[in-house]
């Protein structure tokens, strides 16, 4: 933890200010643009929000000056835990962070009317307080010019003009910061009306733990957080704000009272300090909004750039997750596997199978999430995110979310863990956990290798309607299941554990912006470092545990079968090779018996020699060929008769009795179970269990004809198949539901800050996918 | 200013695409009016309905030279004079 006071070793001061300003201010490239890319990001312990801290550059010696960006918000009203992290941090209310001794309060210069509503907010925090007039190039281009000088003397404040892309204004912002640090907090210059300041005073008194801010936003905040906080402070606390609000009631003050204060001093100021053109004219923005929100080109556009969103997160991150899985992690493997010092025991299982395999399964997901996020933070940047969210708002209002929603699910069908890092746009809670929630039902890339091998195996290649293939059907309702289940689930949560006032769509459509690429690479390397830094610990543990269970016990020699084929095999060779030397000394015999015979016979013996050699040759070549095939069979049993023993294989014995009524034995219960890292892993595991080389994989017809080939090995069932068309497609749909991916859990319980949430999703999509399979059994062994 | 003949009432949800009026009161659930006030649809605002979503909700409303979408449920909310 970091303290305010003088950080004794080096003999430096040390201290905080908090940066705030409204969405689309431009207020994360003025902090970059003021740390210089040392900003470090976080999260606050319990709630949804990034916490950032970069160092001011260029302040004087001995001073340090740690800038604390808050998220963007456009109140101080705050209605949940985490819009509240921003007041608690100005109030100093926070152990992770120390209170600040200024605030830089971000403006869009081309709209201070507004903007300026959360200054004066911020005024009354009792802190110094310093305004950047960000966007002044913006506000230039339309004529708009500002008397900075007067507008901070009116709030007792300093004004910055500044653009924070070019890094105009930094350095007098800088100044400024650093002079405001020592300054006393200027007196607020709001005139409230007499009967809220009573009714302060007499909530001052029931409630003496609270800062003044604290109280003045439970009184105003009807149901917001700050009255929960009032609540749980003093049993007082429900009377006393009653009788305060009564107090409002009576003097003839409602819901308008905190805005017609602010806006009633904002109107003259703003009037006296800015002048803009009488009649603003169409801008760029318009014309081109025009056409992006039209009711048909706009819904075309949307679709045409979704598209290609969701084409590059499938297409150009392929190649990258290739080339990390097999080129990288591959071939590391390989070579670790190889090396002679570590002998073939436990060791060298742990690093190939445990920990590499873990590392490859976060790397794995890197292209993704960078080529995501920097997406998104162009089409944020340049502002079009807003209107996406505003053209699909009603469709997603039908399962009780917003258009906010509509990217991150989309993003999910890719892969689940960059679209729930995408919710962090969501602004309400709710919102945004149930959007969580739903979005692993989305069916996403990590699918397609289930869905792939089994409809390979059991879905015949017939058309239906002599037009449509009936495996591309089948393909393509695996993706409908997951679409028309997080339907209900969405509606479900939105009416019980995530129930609530409808949060309003209130959302404001910023101009359209050239996005900035420091902006747009900055994001794709946060996302990208954070992702590895925090979720990936905990998906190399859960690696390395399902690999102790699948390695313990340990068999006492796993490859003993497979030796003894290699030596049956190698003791019918060498009968073989007796008699091969038994036949190329009749044949030398004869070659030379032949080579003191006339011309034209001497060449037919020499040539049915040569015709011997390559037969010779040729069946040393297929035996080697076999024996090798055999060393590796040999070796992939090896690793079977080691699961089948091992934990997984008894936890796959022990929950048999739950999958049975889907029809699968205990080999698939345990692939199912070894599968909880990742889902694809179902595939190698089900190579391994039914002994084939786990590198085959999806393209392998053998792995199919094995699937197709397995067999009850013993119950009422015993000798028929394990798989017909029922199962398999239960398998699907299992899978197209449950919760099997670690590495989605541990996203979920980062970005909500509870395991509890992570837990939920796991419980509840584990069960809809077992109901999901089961009907699906039911159902085709009803038809066919 | 002396109308002809008295301001149409009504609210913000009814204004068609170009229909301008002056707010006069802001209602609804407090969390929602709270919120719709802070953005500046508060009484003697002018705003002006820019257009509708596809499927005819939500709604781009521009207030004081920005532009701004909600609901059309939360719109009803906002009452009006109709401004020609």
């Amino acid at each position: 933890m970091s303290s305010p006071v003088p950080a004794a070793a080096t003999g430096r001061l040390e201290r905080w200010v908090a940066v705030l300003g409204n969405p689309n201010v431009g207020k994360s490239t003025l902090f970059n643009a003021l740390t210089g890319g040392t900003a470090r990001t976080g999260n606050y312990p319990g709630v949804t929000v990034e916490r950032t801290v970069g160092t001011l550059r260029g302040t004087p010696e001995g001073l340090v000056v740690r800038l604390i960006d808050l998220p963007g918000t456009y109140s101080l009203a705050a209605r949940s835990p985490d819009e509240m992290v921003a007041v608690d941090v100005l109030l100093g209310r926070r152990a992770d962070t120390p209170r600040p001794a200024a605030v830089l309060v971000v403006l869009d210069a081309t709209n201070l009317q507004r903007k300026l509503y959360l200054a004066t907010q911020v005024l009354e925090v009792g802190l110094p307080v310093v305004l950047a007039l960000n966007l002044s190039d913006d506000a230039r281009k339309r004529a708009i010019t500002i008397d900075a000088a007067a507008l901070g003397a009116a709030l007792g404040v300093r004004a910055v003009p500044t653009v924070a892309h070019r890094g105009e204004g930094t350095v007098e912002l800088t100044r400024e910061i650093v002079a405001a640090l020592d300054r006393p907090a200027p007196p607020t210059p709001l005139s409230w009306p007499p009967a809220l300041l009573a009714a302060e005073a007499d909530l001052a008194a029931a409630l003496p733990a609270l800062t003044p801010l604290e109280r003045r936003r439970a009184l105003l905040d009807v149901g917001g957080e700050a009255e929960a906080r009032a609540h749980a402070a003093a049993p007082v606390a429900r009377g006393a704000l009653e009788a305060a609000r009564e107090r409002l009631r009576a003097a003839g003050h409602g819901p308008g009272l905190e805005a017609g204060v602010r806006y009633g001093f904002l109107a003259p100021l703003v009037t006296r300090c800015v002048t803009k053109p009488a009649v603003a004219p169409p801008t760029h923005s318009d014309r081109i909004d025009a056409w992006l929100t039209h009711p048909l080109f706009g819904t075309l556009g949307l679709v045409a750039i979704m598209t290609l969103l969701f084409m590059a997160m499938f297409a150009w991150a392929e190649p990258l997750m290739v080339l990390i899985e097999e080129g990288l992690i591959g071939s590391f493997s390989t070579w670790v596997a190889g090396l002679e010092v570590l002998g073939d025991g436990l060791l060298k299982s742990l690093l190939v199978e445990g920990i590499l395999a873990g590392v490859g399964g976060v790397l794995v997901f890197l292209p993704q999430i960078v080529i995501l996020f920097g997406l998104l933070a162009l089409l944020e940047g340049c502002g079009y995110m807003a209107r996406a969210a505003f053209l699909m708002d009603r469709l997603l209002r039908g399962v009780g979310l917003s258009g906010r929603s509509f990217i991150p699910m989309l993003s999910s069908f890719a892969c689940a863990i960059p679209g729930i890092m995408a919710t962090r746009t969501i602004e309400s809670r709710r919102d945004r956990i149930a959007t969580i929630l739903v979005a692993p039902l989305m069916s996403c890339s990590a699918r397609i290798p289930v869905y792939l091998i089994l409809i390979g195996a059991f879905v015949p290649a017939a058309t239906v309607l002599g037009l449509l293939p009936l495996q591309g059907l089948v393909f393509a309702a695996m993706y409908f299941v997951g679409i028309l289940v997080a339907i209900p689930v969405a509606f479900l949560l939105k009416r019980t554990l995530l129930k609530g006032d409808t949060p309003s769509f209130l959302v404001e459509l910023p101009p359209y912006r050239f996005p900035r690429a420091r902006v747009v690479a900055s994001a794709m390397w946060r996302n990208g470092r954070e992702f590895v830094v925090r979720a990936g610990t905990l998906i190399l543990a859960t690696s390395i545990v399902v690999w102790a269970l699948g390695t313990f016990p340990r068999h006492p020699d796993p490859g003993a079968e497979g030796r003894a084929e290699v030596a049956r095999f190698d003791t019918a060779q060498a009968r073989a090779a007796e008699l091969r030397a038994i036949e190329r000394a009749a044949q030398e015999q004869a070659r030379a018996l032949g080579a003191s015979q006339p011309p034209a016979v001497r060449e037919a013996v020499e040539e049915a020699f040569a015709r011997f050699e390559a037969a010779e040759r040729e069946q040393a070549a297929s035996v080697a060929a076999a024996r090798t095939e055999l060393l590796e069979a040999a070796a992939v049993h090896a690793v079977g008769a080691q699961q089948r023993q091992s934990y997984l294989g008894r936890m796959g014995h022990f929950v048999e009795p739950v999958f049975a009524p889907l029809g699968w034995d205990w080999k698939v219960s345990m692939a199912v179970i070894a599968s909880f890292p990742a889902r694809e892993v179902v595939v190698s595991t089900l190579a391994v269990i039914y002994d084939l080389d786990a590198g085959t994989e999806a393209e392998s017809e053998t792995l199919r004809q094995r699937l197709k080939d397995a067999r009850w090995e013993a119950g009422p069932r015993a000798g028929s198949p394990v798989f017909d068309l029922a199962s398999a497609l239960a398998l699907m749909v299992f899978f197209a539901l449950c919760a099997q991916c670690a590495s989605t859990l541990v996203v979920i319980r980062r970005e909500t800050g509870r395991w509890a949430w992570a837990g939920f999703t796991f419980v509840y999509m584990t069960a809809l996918a077992w109901l999901g399979a089961w009907i699906t059994v039911l159902i085709v062994r009803a038809v066919t | 200013m002396s109308p002809a003949f008295p301001p149409l009432s009504c609210t913000l949800a009814e204004l068609p695409v170009g229909g301008r009026g002056r707010i006069t009161r802001v209602e609804g659930a407090p969390a929602v009016a709270q919120r719709l006030l802070e953005m500046g649809l508060a009484p003697g605002t002018d705003v002006e309905v820019v257009r509708f979503a596809p499927l005819g909700d939500p709604m781009e409303v521009r207030l004081w030279g920005y532009l701004l979408t909600l609901r059309k449920g939360d719109a009803r909310g906002i009452a009006l004079e109709r401004l020609t």
